[in-house]
This record gives C-alpha cells, structure tokens and sequence, in this order.
C-alpha cells in the first residue's frame, strides 16, 4: 500500500498539456510533406523510389497523396532540388480524399461535424476499433491515447468494447478479405447515426497492399468514411488532433 | 547428431540449392523425427509448391547447442508420411504445407486450415448436455487484433480451447516471389508491426547473406540497441495490460506511459516509434551521434528506475500474485515438445535464445544472458519480461557508452546469388523470428518464408488453457502477446 503510494508520487503527473501547448516530438521526426513545386525540375526519380505510387507528377508540379504516403521519406532522400521535405508538422487528415494530396499549398483543418452531430456526440463519443488486416501498429498508437499520457477520455472519447455501445468505427488495415464480412456486421450493429474513421494508409489506399487480392485496399471500398487519418502508423497526435478537430475542439488560431 | 545432415549453415548463411541433402517423403520425416529426438528444433518447414501438382519441401532444424543450422529438402512429391504424430512441433507446419501446396502429410491428426476461415462445424466440439461452448472474436472487447477462439467448457473449466487464425491474412509471402523490390522492406517492416526492427533485420541478413556483404560495426550496433529497445517497450508495455486485465490499475497506468517512453526512444533514432525506415539491407539509415547517444542514455536512466518500480510493485500485493501464480500452466516438457519459443518458453525453464545461441552482428560482442524461469504459469511469463527488460537495458546502456566506429552503410553493389538458400534468425521480443530464401536462377526469390515466433507459440495459449478457467484467458493470452497478422501474414 505505502508502496504504491510512493510510486504513485515518483511516477509523477504525466498527462500532456495539448491542445493548450503543442507536444514536443522527436527531431527525426517525419511528419506531414512540405513541398516546394517551385524547386521541382521534374526529373522524376522521386517517383521511382516511391513504393506506394503516392506521387505524381501535374503540369503545377508534384504532389503527394498522403492516403498512400508510408513516409519512408525515401522521396526526400533522393530529390537533388530538396522540393520535398518531411516538416515535423504532425497536424493531418481529411474529410476526404482529395484533401488528403498535398501540393505545398497550407491545410485546411477538418472540417467539424455539422451542429446537430456536434450535439450528440461533442461531449462524449465512443468508438469500437476493428484491426482488419492492420499491422498491430495503428492499433497500438490508437490504443495508446488511452494511457495517462494521453488521457483521451478527459476529451469524452473511449473506446466501447461492443459495438452496440458505440458512436462509430475505427478501422485500421487495409480490410483482408477474410475480415470483410465481420467489419460489415460490426459497421451494422452500430446504432445511427455513427461515424467511421480510417487510420493509416493500410485503411486509406490499401497502403502497400493496395492491389492484393486477399485484401480489399482500404476502408472507402466498403464503408463510407467520415475521417482520413493518414500515416505508417499516423502518430498519437496527429490520431488526436484529428479527433479533436473533427469535435470542434481545437481552439482555432487567428481568430 | 543425424549422420544424414550433411550441409550446415550458420545463422545468416547461405548454401547453393543444390547443396542441401535432398530425401524421399518417408526418408524426410524420419531424419526430422529422429533429430527432434535428438533435441533439435524445427524452426522452418514449407513447400516450393509446383505449378500443376505437389511441389518439394523445405526444412530447417536447428542445433541450440552448437548454434549450427541444418537445411533439408525433399523430391518432388505430392504427400509423405506425416511428422506431427511423432513431433507435435511440426503440427502448424504440416497445416501450413497443405493449405499452400496441397502435399498430403498422411497420418496427421488436425490437418485443418491455418489462414483460410474455418467453417463452423469444423471444430472440435464436445457432445454432452454439460457442455457450453463459447464462440469470441474475431473482433474483441480491446484494441487488439482480429482472431477467433472457441471453448468446451463445463462451467468455468476450460475442456478444450481451438485457434482459428487468418483473419490478418494479406498474402504476404505471394507478393514476395519474384522481388525484391521497393515494396520489399516495407513489407518485412510490416509483417508484425510490433517487431519492425526484428523482421526488417531478419530479412537485411538474408539479403546481405546473399549478396557476400557484412554490415558495419556501427550499424551493427545501431540495430542491436534498437532491437533491445522494440523489446523493452513491448514487454514493459504487456507487464502493463497484464496489470489492467486483473484490475490492478497503477502498475497499468505507469507501464502504459513507459511504454510510450520506449517507443519515443526509437522515434530519436529514426522518427518512427515502430522503428521504421532504420534497418536497411547493408546498414542502417540513421546515425546515433555523440549528443543523440547521450540524451538517450539519460532517458533510459529515468526509464529503468520508472520501469522497475513499476514492476515491482505489483509483486507485493497478494491479489495480483493469486492472479498470475499457478494460472495458464505450460510445463517444460510441453514446451519443448510443440516447439515453443521465446520468452514464453523460457518461462517454462527452456533455454532458447538466438542472442546467445545463435549470435549475429553486435550480439557477438556484447552478450545477454538469457533468463528463464521454472513455473511455466503467467506469473513466470510476467516476471521473465520484467528481467529481460533489465538485461537489454544494461545492453544498450553498454552498446551507448562505447559504439563502435565505422560508416553505417556497407552498399557495395554484388549481385544477390542465384539458385541459392539462404536462412537467418533474430531473437525478436517474442522470440526466434525466422527468415528463409530461396533463388532463382536470376537472384530473385523463388520463394521466401516467414516464420514469426508467434507461429511457434499460438499453440502453447491452447494448452495453458487446458482445465483452466474461461474468465483466465484474457490473462493467458496476454502473458504470451502473440502476433496475429505475423501468424496470419
């Protein structure tokens, strides 16, 4: 008892203060793509280091489709005009698919649900999460918005254990066939009106098993999505922001 | 040993295919029966399936003693007599060999599918008014991946539990014939996202194996420290949910952070916290300098104090301990029996561990003792990650202080051999990961198997069950943690 009691004080208070202050990440961290179509001399070999075709080549210069991006930052690596650079910005994700392809212009924050969804579900939003054909990876940084650090459900989000208690899906993976038809029945036995949030380019595009045919190559092919949460895994922030964004609870900057 | 194992490989070797002994269907299963009754260990076997009918197979046995590898392969056949009956360590391989090449190992006693669904009447089930069966998954209560489980229990009492896996099933190894290519790494990393370091090392030896190229000191280093740091922050991450699924909440919250801590050391490394995009065949992408090094040897300073309390306090309170003690019991001669692996295994009191058996690259140099407890229950699988936890952070500790010094990248241009068979273990948090590869005449591959340790281990979770109790499995399963879509690939 006394014990725990000590440990209680030596492991300190741990929760992080955002969104009132932004997180500290790591330097090396690679974080949303900032291009510079200016720079870029179209000799495409960031193209042919890509591994999940996410970037292509427009008549107003490249962009990068962060629904396939894994951010191996390979691109990065080889472009000889540094027009793509990996920034430490963590803030991504989309209402839909097209704003998810980045071409150096600034983001748009998502937009929040509409006034009557923010009413149900503003102050208290539960999610079942369902792993189909994910890597263990998005789970684990889904999961771990739940631990101290995070504490997401000081926002009023949790994750329900069954999904007739719940408010929406979060799906990870890029959907396996053998996962199709219990991601349907889960979807089913959500109550309306419900939510469904994809996260991590396996659940964008299929990620780099887009093209399986054991897989379906991302949640849109099967459920309509309300969230894009891009990334290999995304981070816990960038997983947080968009949720807090998506309630409106994001204090705007500028006004 | 078998006199009939002629070809021996050390960990991260190759051979030419022809090379390896080659043996009738009957012959084969006897050298592999005879050598597990020998104390060898299965740690690889699967078909190069033809493209009409039957196809040839493929094993890999492993000598703990003397750390040597021992490929074998077979004719071309369309069925054999079935190892399992006399090796229970085979059963999953057997299953596995059917199900992708259609060869009929004869006389095996479960010969159901491994990652195609299971119809429903297919398992095993109990006939009696007494008894109930419970049906979960594959989408659980948790945060977790997609698996099934189906119990014949007399009340509370657990007769017989089954696995049905394959719900993570990506069709991985199809995707690999033919490459490597620029998917290639990105796949092992994604094998079992929890172990990028582990797989994406296991496949850079079986590349750099292939292509005659030895990586750095330096980035040998690099991937040992991040290998022990996948290990800390997973098992630190497990003493935690272990804590949660028996309600003992501050051993919870304070390992979920810590967890949260390992992973963010990765991330100074490289800037994933999976540890993605460091491990590249050849070397590593990213450097620890002097400053790096030293910022992390003061994070895992406050980690290990953090983590040891942590751990420790949750074996003072008899709650936890009627919990963990004597629940989900798998005795050594078991374990060794279906070919466990890991820390799982060693908690049954089984020495296995390819950093000490079967060292490569820093684990040469600087050794970790392995740890292995005797009781064989969850309270030995908790506790042997609680000392692994030490060790490898007295490892890093020591690799951090005095990092050898070389260029980080050995990308001499060579060829990947062709026609060739290569074999590579990584002792991974789970245990021993196992690549193999086999060429074409080109270099490509002609086929490339995975074996995560999850593998191994699915079907220690199934016995530890046995006359236990239903409302002790999410406890069970989550002392063994073991990964669903590296099972399922």
């Amino acid at each position: 008892m006394f014990k725990s009691l000590r440990a209680r004080i030596d492991q300190k208070y741990r929760t992080i203060p955002f969104p009132i202050s932004d997180p500290v990440l790591p330097e090396r961290y690679t974080g949303r793509p900032a291009l510079s179509p200016e720079k870029c001399d179209r000799c495409s070999e960031c193209v042919s280091v890509c591994p999940t075709g996410a970037i292509a080549l427009r008549k107003k210069g490249i962009t990068i489709d962060t629904a396939r991006c894994i951010f191996c930052a390979e691109c990065a690596e080889i472009c000889p005009k540094d027009a793509i650079v990996f920034s430490r910005e963590f803030r991504m994700g989309a209402n839909e698919k097209a704003g998810l392809i980045e071409n150096g212009a600034e983001r748009k924050p998502i937009s929040a649900l509409n006034k009557k969804m923010l009413r149900t579900f503003g102050r208290s939003l539960k999610f079942r999460v369902v792993s189909a054909g994910g890597c263990n990876a998005c789970e684990a940084d889904i999961n771990v918005l739940g631990t101290i650090g995070f504490d997401l459900d000081r926002f009023g989000i949790s994750y329900a254990a069954s999904p007739r208690h719940a408010d929406g899906l979060i799906v990870t993976g890029p959907i396996s066939m053998n996962m199709k038809e219990a991601v349907l029945k889960t979807y089913e036995a959500v109550p309306e009106p419900k939510i469904v949030i994809a996260v991590g380019a396996c659940a964008l595009s299929g990620g780099i098993y887009a093209g399986h045919a054991e897989t379906c190559g991302g949640v849109d092919a099967i459920l309509p999505v309300d969230l894009y949460i891009p990334g290999c895994p995304p981070h816990p922030m960038t997983i947080l922001n968009a949720l807090l964004e998506l309630l409106d609870r994001i204090p705007r900057r500028n006004g | 040993m078998n006199k009939r194992l002629t070809v021996s490989l050390k960990n991260g070797d190759f051979c030419g295919i022809r090379e390896i002994p080659s043996f009738s269907g009957e012959e084969l299963s006897s050298v592999i029966s005879q050598s597990a009754g020998e104390g060898m260990r299965i740690v690889s076997f699967f078909a190069v399936p033809l493209p009409k009918d039957g196809g040839k197979l493929f094993a890999v046995l492993a000598d703990d003693t003397h750390g040597v590898l021992y490929p074998l392969a077979s004719a071309e056949l369309k069925s054999y007599p079935s190892v399992t009956p006399s090796c229970p360590q085979a059963h999953l391989f057997e299953r596995e060999i059917f199900e992708q090449s259609g060869i009929i190992p004869e006389g095996h006693p479960w010969l159901k599918p491994v990652r195609k669904l299971m119809k429903n009447d297919s398992f095993y089930h109990i006939d009696s008014d007494e008894i109930h069966e419970v049906a979960v998954g594959p989408v659980h209560a948790g945060v977790i991946e997609p698996g099934h489980f189906r119990f014949q229990c007399s009340g509370e009492r657990v007769f017989h539990m089954e696995i049905a896996l394959g719900y993570q099933h990506r069709g991985i190894e199809n995707a690999l014939s033919g490459t490597p290519g620029l998917k290639t790494i990105h796949y092992m990393e994604t094998l079992a996202g929890d172990t990028t370091i582990g797989h994406s090392t296991a496949y850079s030896m079986i590349i750099e194996a292939l292509r005659g190229i030895t990586p750095y000191p330096r980035a040998e280093a690099i991937r040992a420290i991040a290998l022990e740091m996948e290990r800390i922050a997973n098992h630190i991450g497990d003493l935690g949910a272990l804590a949660g699924d028996i309600g003992y909440l501050p051993s919870k919250s304070f390992c979920g952070r810590l967890r949260g801590d390992a992973l963010n050391m990765t991330a100074e490394i490289c800037g994933n916290r999976f540890g993605r995009n460091l491990v590249r065949p050849g070397g590593v992408r990213y450097d620890l300098d002097r400053p790096l090094s030293e910022k992390l040897l003061a994070k895992i300073k406050d980690f290990r104090n953090d983590a040891v309390q942590a751990a420790e306090i949750m074996w003072d309170v008899p709650s936890v301990l009627e919990r963990f003690e004597d629940t989900g019991i798998v005795s050594k001669e078991t374990a060794a029996r279906i070919g466990m692996v890991g820390p799982s295994a060693r908690a049954s009191g089984l020495k296995r561990d390819v950093r000490s058996q079967f060292p490569t690259g820093a684990y040469r140099f600087n050794h970790v003792p392995i740890v292995t407890y005797e009781s064989g229950d969850v309270f030995a699988r908790a506790l042997t990650r609680e000392m692994e936890i030490n060790r490898s952070i007295k490892f890093i500790q020591d690799l951090l202080k005095n990092p050898p010094t070389s260029p980080l990248m050995n990308d001499k241009a060579k060829n990947i051999a062709g026609d060739s068979f290569a074999a590579a273990m990584v002792e991974g948090w789970r245990g021993e990961i196992c690549h193999t590869a086999i060429t074409d005449k080109n270099g490509g591959f002609a086929r490339y198997k995975v074996t995560d340790p999850s593998f191994h281990n699915w079907f220690g979770l199934a016995c530890c069950m046995k006359n236990g109790a239903i409302s002790d499995f999410p406890v069970c399963n989550k002392s063994f943690s073991l990964s669903y879509c590296g099972h399922d690939l």
